[in-house]
């Protein structure tokens, strides 16, 4: 049985769903800060 | 930990930290996959699956790291009541479920081509997928608990009460001798060769800085919807 597929399928898993997590922490992060500041201003 | 204790000073800690964190982490996180698929030679008997190890032990432990930090939060909310930590077992609950279900993943990948099979219900296989799902319940539990405004007590209990799996998962490859095998690393060496072993390090230091950073923005980005909540109420009220 030829491994690299399953080791590439691992690793995609492993980066893809670790870019999510970041992606997503820092899109929420930026959001509620961005509003903080602009609520700041007002 | 006290000393973080004042939002104001935890912030001013949290902004240098989640860069410095994200991006030693990404450095180290590819050089130790890179190093991983390229630059070990493939296991006598696995052949070049072993090289899965790289990503699914990091995320093994993660995941159950995750879920110690979420205890040790509940501990000092429950006993010292300390400000933010209701806020960083939150924040820690998807950067673990993350990891665990990545843990899940990766496991099943490599079991295939091993064992015959996807998925066996083992003791490390089944006690791995009940704390994904302790992870799922205590985001759901917290998300809810947050939204009444509460303070996140039953959370914290919830989050002290899960913890009862980790020596379930730890132990489990003692106690129920099926597919998965037995403990290859502790503190006092591992059984595994060094020519396989060394780039294991630099991805467990980089998938946790990434850890680190996830888990500071999010307490980042509750921190500052919490000051858009009481704002609002103040201008309402």
């Amino acid at each position: 049985m030829n491994p690299w597929p399953f080791v590439t399928a691992a690793y995609c898993i492993a980066i893809g769903a670790t870019a999510a997590l970041l992606l997503w922490a820092y899109a929420s992060m930026r959001r509620a800060e961005a509003a903080a500041d602009a609520l700041k201003r007002k | 930990m006290h000393a973080l204790a004042n939002p104001a000073r935890f912030l001013r800690f949290a902004r240098p930290a989640t860069n410095w964190l994200l991006w030693i982490g990404l450095a180290f996180a590819v050089a130790g996959m890179i190093a991983g698929l390229t630059l070990t030679p493939p296991d006598y008997l696995q052949k070049d699956t072993v090289r899965i190890l790289y990503i699914h032990v990091p995320a093994a432990w993660l995941g159950m790291g995750g879920w110690l930090g979420i205890a040790a939060a509940a501990v000092s909310q429950l006993v010292w009541r300390h400000p933010l930590a209701a806020v960083a077992g939150r924040a820690a609950a998807p950067a673990g479920a993350t990891f665990a279900a990545i843990c899940l993943l990766t496991g099943s990948i490599w079991g295939r081509p091993t064992w015959g099979t996807w998925w066996e219900w083992d003791g490390r296989l089944t006690s791995m997928l009940v704390l994904f799902f302790l992870y799922l319940g205590y985001i759901a539990l917290g998300s809810a608990e947050r939204e009444r405004g509460g303070e996140g007590r039953i959370t914290a209990i919830y989050g002290v009460v899960g913890a009862i799996n980790l020596p379930i998962i730890h132990y489990s490859v003692l106690w129920w001798r099926t597919l998965h095998q037995g403990q290859s690393i502790s503190l006092s060496g591992s059984s595994i060769d060094n020519s396989l072993l060394w780039p294991l390090p630099l991805t467990m230091v980089g998938f946790s800085c990434l850890f680190g950073a996830a888990v500071l923005m999010r307490m980042r980005a509750e921190l500052a919807e919490t000051k858009v909540e009481a704002r609002m109420r103040r201008l309402s009220a």
